[in-house]
C-alpha cells in the first residue's frame, strides 16, 4: 500500500503548494494593488489614525484635530473660528472628503508628500508616529476678522490683497458653513452635509463667492475702462473735458437713452468729475469708442477671461465678445461682464502698485513638521495693465472718489484712501435686487498696503438703500484699517 | 532521521529512538512563541503587557506539559512533532482570537445589530483544554487502535446521525451545519470526519481485494462490480445530501476526497481516482446549477469585489484579499492590522487573514507549512504503520486534515469557492479544536505503535547450546 501513499503525500505537498503559490500571488505580486484598492478602508483609516498638520494664520493655528471614540478614524479635523476661515481652509471631512487648502495641500497636512520622506524615514528610524506639516497662509486675522464681521448676517463676500507682493489678506464669504460640523462621520455631520447641500440650501453656504462667484462688477467697472481710455490714448488728462453728450443713446438702438443714477453733471465731464459722481453715459460712451476688441484687450492684461490658481482655483471673470450696444454696457459693469471679487480686488491693487499686478497667492509657505520649510512663495509680478502714470492718475480719479464723491463712508482719518462704488443691476429690465459693491486701496508711506473689493449681495435690505456706497464701502473701510493697524 | 525512517519500516529489536526529550524541547517552543505573541498584541495594542499574560502563559504550558506527560507514558514511541505543531497552532489560534476580541469595531458593529458582543478568547481556552482532554482520553482509552476496526459498521451508523442532525435545527450564515444545544453550538462535522474516517478504513481493508480485483475491464478502466460500488454510491449520494440540504459545500468535499483518497491507498487502482472526479464534477455542476448559496460562492470566487457594485453578496472574501494585500511581505505586526474589517468571521472562517495582515507572507507561509507539517507527519504515521487498518486511518485522517486545510485557506484566500470551514487549531470553534486534538491523538497513537519496537524474540536455549564449541 505505500505505492499509493507516496502519491498521497505528493498530492498533500501539491495542496500546500498551491496555497503557498497563491499566498505570493497576493501578498507579494498583488499586494499593492490590494493594499490601495479604492474599497481598502485602510488607507482611509491610516489617513486619520494621526493627527493633520494645521494652517497657520499670523503665527497661530485656525484648525486642530480631536481625538474622536467609536469610528474607525481615529482622529477628526476641528477649526477654529471655521465659519470665518472656510473660504480659506475648505473643509476635510472623514466622509465627504477635502476641499480647497485643506485638499490642494493634503500631502504635507497628511505627511504623506514627498517632500517629508526624510522625515517620514526619520521618524521611523527613532520609532515616532507619522506627523503631519502645517501650511502657513499669507491672511491677515484682524482683516479676516472685520471682513467676516463686517458682512455679518448680509450675503456677500470680501477679497483683500497686499498690491506689492499679491498676498491675500482677508478671504470672506457669507452666508458661511462652520467645516468642523461635518469633519465627522456621526449622523449629525451628515445631517448637517444635507442642510448645506445646494440641493436644499438656496443660500448656498458652502460656495466661496471670494474666489469663486462671478458677478456683474458695476460701476467698479468704470476704472478699468478709464484705465483703457487712458491707455489707448482716448484722452491724455483725468481733467480734460470728455466728448460726452447727456443723453447719450445706445449705440444701434432705438430705445431710452442709457440713464445715469439721479440728475449728476456728466454732459462732457472730465473722467475725474465721472468717475466721483460716476457716469454711466461717460464711461458706456468711452466702451464704445474703444471698441469691444480693445476693452477685451485691457480688461484681459487685468487678469479677466482666466483662471488664477491662489492656490485654490478662483472662476475666471470674463469680459466677453460682444456687439456694440452690450460692449457699451460692459464697459460699465453690465450686461455680460463679470467678475469675481478678488478679480476686482486684484485691479485695485493693480491701480494702487502703480501699474504692476502681481499674482495673487494666499500659502505663504509649506513647512514639515520639524519647522523646516518645504516650499516659500516668492511673490510673483502677473502682469503690467497699464503705465505707471495711467496708473497715478486713477489714482488721482479714485482718491477723489473718497474725498468727494460716491465713496466718503470709506475714509480714514489721516490715510489715502481711493475707491469707487458699484451697484450692479440685475435681472431682466432691473427686476432683481442690485448688488452692492465697493473697491479700494489705502495708501501708506511704503506705497499701499491693502486694496479691498466687497461685495454685498444682500436681499434684506430695501431696495432704495442698496448701494456701494452705503453697504459695501464701510465693510472695506473696516478691513483697510485692520491691515493699516496691524502694520504699525 | 534517516535513521529512523529505515528502521521504522523493518522489524529490529533496537528499535528507533523514542524523541521523546526532542517533543519536550520543541513544546518548549510551541508555548514560548505563542506567549512573545501575546506580549507582542498587548504591546502594540495598549503599550503594555497583557494583564493576562502569565496565566495565560502557564495555561498553555501546563496544557502541553500534561499533553506532553500523557505522551510519554502511553504513547512512548509516538511522533515527536505532532504534539508541539497542534499546541504552536492552537496557541497562535488563541493569540488571535485574544487580539481580534480587543477590536472595538467588531464590538461597535455587534452592537448595532443588536448583539451583545462577546469575547472568544475564554471559550476557546476552555475549548482547548477540552480539546487536550479528549487528546489525553484517547491516549490513555485507546490501547491499540486496531480496536477501532471492531465498530467500523457502528461507526457508519454514528457518522450517519452525526451528519445528518443539524438538519433538524435552525441554519446560522447561511448554511445548516450546527447543533444548538442549550446555549451551546456544535458542528457535529467536525467529529463525523474522524468517525466516518474510522469506518472507512474499517469497511475498505476488509473490501479491498474485492474492489481491486473483481472488476470487469471497461474502456481501459476497471470497473468494480455492483455490490463493491455500492457503499461508494451512498457516501457519494450522501455527501451531496449534505451539500443541498445543510448548504456545506467543505464537508461535502471533504468527506468525498478522503473517501477516494481512502479507497485508492486501499486498491492501489488509478481508476478510482478517475471515478471520484468524475462524480464529485457531475455532483457540483449539478448542485451549483440548482442550489442558489453555492451559485453566490461561485460568483463571489470570480468576482470578490463585484459586491461593492451590485450590493449583492458578501464582501468578505474582498476584505480578506485586501487584509491580505495590506499586510505584504512582512506583515503590519500583531495587533496593528485591520483584518477586523472582515466582519463577524474574522475569528473563526477568517482568522488566516488576520495572520496574512499581521504577519506578511512571511508568517502565512509558515502557518501553511505547520499545517503541511502536520499532514506529512500523518502520512509518514501511515507510510510506517504495520497494519493495513492502521494505514488507511493514518491517511484517511491526514488526508481529510489536509483537505480542509487546503479548502479554507484556499476559500480565504480565494483560490477556491469559500465553503466555510474552519482553520484547524486556529479559528474560534469549539467542536474543530477538540475534533482536531483528538484526531492528532489517533495519528499518535498509529504512529506510537508503528515505530514501538517489535518485541525481542524469547532467548531459545538451543542456540545457546550451539554456540559452546567445545574442542
Amino acid at each position: 500500500m505505500n505505492k499509493p501513499l507516496r502519491r498521497i503525500a505528493i498530492f498533500c505537498g501539491l495542496l500546500v503548494l498551491a496555497l503557498l503559490v497563491r499566498d505570493n500571488w497576493i501578498q507579494f505580486v498583488q499586494a499593492d494593488e490590494l493594499a490601495d484598492h479604492k474599497h481598502n478602508r485602510r488607507v482611509e483609516i491610516a489617513r486619520y489614525s494621526q493627527p493633520r498638520g494645521n494652517i497657520i494664520v499670523d503665527g497661530k493655528a485656525i484648525t486642530g484635530s480631536k481625538e474622536t471614540n467609536g469610528t474607525d478614524f481615529k482622529y477628526k479635523r476641528t477649526y477654529t473660528d471655521g465659519a470665518m476661515w472656510a473660504p480659506v481652509t475648505g473643509y476635510a471631512s472623514q466622509v465627504y472628503g477635502a476641499t480647497q487648502l485643506e485638499n490642494l495641500h493634503d500631502g504635507i497636512l497628511t505627511g504623506d508628500d514627498d517632500r517629508l520622506f526624510f522625515n517620514r524615514t526619520l521618524d521611523m528610524i527613532t520609532g515616532k508616529s507619522k506627523k503631519g506639516g502645517d501650511v502657513i497662509t499669507t491672511l491677515n486675522a484682524k482683516a479676516q476678522k472685520a471682513a467676516f464681521q463686517g458682512l455679518g448676517s448680509k450675503k456677500g463676500a470680501v477679497a483683500a490683497l497686499d498690491p506689492r507682493t499679491g498676498k491675500i489678506l482677508a478671504l470672506a464669504s457669507t452666508p458661511s458653513y462652520d467645516p468642523s460640523n461635518i469633519a465627522g462621520g456621526s449622523k449629525k455631520d451628515e445631517e448637517e452635509w444635507k442642510r448645506l447641500d445646494e440641493k436644499n440650501n438656496k443660500d448656498v453656504p458652502m460656495l466661496n463667492r471670494a474666489l469663486r462667484q462671478t458677478y456683474p462688477p458695476g460701476s467698479t467697472f468704470k476704472v478699468v475702462t478709464a484705465a483703457a481710455a487712458l491707455e489707448n490714448g482716448l484722452y491724455d488728462s483725468v481733467d480734460e473735458k470728455t466728448n460726452s453728450p447727456l443723453p447719450w443713446k445706445l449705440p444701434l438702438t432705438t430705445g431710452r437713452p442709457l440713464p445715469n443714477e439721479g440728475n449728476i453733471p456728466c454732459e462732457n465731464a472730465s473722467l475725474k468729475l465721472a468717475l466721483q459722481v460716476s457716469c454711466n453715459t461717460v464711461f458706456g460712451k468711452i466702451s464704445d469708442d474703444l471698441g469691444n476688441e480693445k476693452m477685451i484687450e485691457q480688461a484681459e492684461k487685468f487678469g479677466f477671461n482666466e483662471t488664477v490658481d491662489t492656490p485654490v482655483r478662483t472662476a475666471a471673470s470674463v469680459y466677453p465678445e460682444d456687439n456694440r450696444p452690450q460692449n457699451a454696457m460692459a464697459g460699465i459693469g453690465q450686461a455680460s461682464n463679470r467678475a469675481t471679487p478678488l478679480q476686482m480686488a486684484m485691479v485695485t491693487a493693480a491701480i494702487a502698485n502703480d501699474g504692476k499686478m502681481m499674482k495673487p497667492y494666499m500659502v505663504d509657505k509649506l513647512r514639515a513638521p520639524n519647522l523646516n520649510v518645504v516650499e516659500q512663495t516668492e511673490p510673483d509680478e502677473m502682469s503690467r495693465p497699464m503705465s505707471s502714470e495711467t496708473a497715478n492718475k486713477l489714482q488721482d480719479m479714485m482718491e477723489n472718489v473718497v474725498e468727494k464723491g460716491t465713496g466718503t463712508s470709506a475714509r480714514i482719518p489721516g490715510v489715502t484712501v481711493g475707491g469707487k462704488t458699484g451697484t450692479a443691476q440685475r435681472g431682466v429690465a432691473n427686476s432683481e435686487k442690485p448688488y452692492a459693491w465697493f473697491i479700494s486701496y489705502a495708501t501708506g508711506e511704503d506705497g499701499s498696503p491693502v486694496a479691498v473689493a466687497v461685495v454685498v449681495e444682500d436681499s434684506q435690505a430695501s431696495r432704495g438703500d442698496i448701494s456701494g456706497g452705503g453697504l459695501a464701502a464701510p465693510i472695506a473701510r473696516s478691513v483697510m484699517k485692520a491691515v493699516l493697524d496691524s502694520e504699525k | 532521521m534517516s535513521s529512523s525512517t529505515t528502521s521504522t519500516t523493518t522489524i529490529s529489536t533496537a528499535g528507533p529512538p523514542s524523541r521523546r526529550n526532542t517533543e519536550l524541547a520543541m513544546l518548549a517552543f510551541a508555548v514560548i512563541i505563542p506567549v512573545f505573541a501575546y506580549a507582542n498584541v498587548g504591546l502594540a495594542l495598549s503599550d503594555e503587557m497583557p494583564s493576562g499574560m502569565l496565566s495565560y502563559g502557564l495555561g498553555l504550558g501546563l496544557l502541553a506539559s500534561v499533553g506532553h506527560i500523557v505522551v510519554r507514558k502511553f504513547a512512548p514511541y509516538a511522533d515527536p512533532l505532532l504534539l508541539p505543531l497542534a499546541t504552536l497552532l492552537n496557541g497562535l489560534g488563541l493569540v488571535l482570537i485574544w487580539r481580534l476580541d480587543q477590536s472595538e469595531r467588531l464590538a461597535r458593529t455587534a452592537e448595532a445589530q443588536g448583539f451583545a458582543y462577546q469575547a472568544s478568547a475564554p471559550n476557546q481556552l476552555m475549548y482547548s483544554a477540552m480539546g487536550v482532554a479528549f487528546f489525553i482520553a484517547v491516549l490513555m482509552l485507546l490501547k491499540d487502535h486496531r480496536i477501532l476496526q471492531r465498530y467500523t459498521y457502528i461507526s457508519m451508523a454514528g457518522a450517519l446521525v452525526l451528519l445528518v442532525m443539524p438538519v433538524f435545527f435552525p441554519a446560522k450564515f447561511g448554511a445548516r451545519i450546527w447543533v444548538t444545544v442549550a446555549g451551546f453550538s456544535i458542528q457535529p462535522a467536525e467529529f463525523a470526519k474522524i468517525v466516518i474516517a474510522v469506518f472507512f478504513a474499517g469497511y475498505l481493508m476488509v473490501k479491498r481485494d474485492a474492489l481491486a480485483l473483481a472488476s470487469r475491464r471497461f474502456m481501459g478502466l476497471y470497473l468494480p462490480r455492483g455490490r463493491d460500488l455500492g457503499p461508494i454510491l451512498v457516501v457519494w449520494a450522501m455527501s451531496i445530501l449534505i451539500l443541498v440540504f445543510e448548504t456545506d459545500l467543505g464537508t461535502s468535499l471533504l468527506f468525498f476526497g478522503m473517501f477516494v483518497v481512502m479507497l485508492y491507498v486501499a486498491t492501489e487502482r488509478t481508476s478510482w481516482i478517475v471515478f471520484g472526479l468524475l462524480m464529485s464534477a457531475i455532483g457540483a455542476v449539478g448542485v451549483a446549477t440548482f442550489e442558489p448559496h453555492v451559485q453566490q460562492r461561485v460568483d463571489a470566487w470570480l468576482d470578490p469585489f463585484a459586491v461593492y457594485d451590485t450590493g449583492q453578496g458578501t464582501e468578505q472574501i474582498a476584505q480578506a484579499l485586501m487584509a491580505f494585500g495590506s499586510g505584504g511581505v512582512m506583515g503590519t505586526g500583531l495587533g496593528q492590522g485591520n483584518s477586523d474589517l472582515i466582519g463577524f468571521a474574522a475569528n473563526s472562517d477568517f482568522i488566516l487573514a488576520t495572520v496574512g495582515e499581521e504577519l506578511g507572507l512571511a508568517g502565512t507561509m509558515a502557518i501553511l507549512l505547520l499545517y503541511g507539517l502536520i499532514v506529512e507527519r500523518g502520512v509518514r504515521t501511515a507510510l510506517a504503520a504495520r497494519d493495513p487498518f492502521g494505514k488507511l486511518l493514518a491517511i484517511g485522517l491526514s488526508a481529510a486534515f489536509g483537505i480542509q486545510v487546503f479548502v479554507v485557506a484556499g476559500g480565504v484566500m480565494g483560490l477556491i469557492p469559500l465553503t466555510g470551514m474552519t482553520m484547524p487549531f486556529l479559528a474560534a470553534g469549539g467542536s474543530s479544536v477538540m475534533a482536531n486534538w483528538a484526531l492528532v491523538a489517533i495519528l499518535i497513537k498509529i504512529s506510537d505503535t508503528a515505530r514501538r519496537p517489535a518485541p525481542a524474540p524469547a532467548p531459545s536455549p538451543d542456540a545457546e547450546m550451539t554456540q559452546v564449541v567445545r574442542p
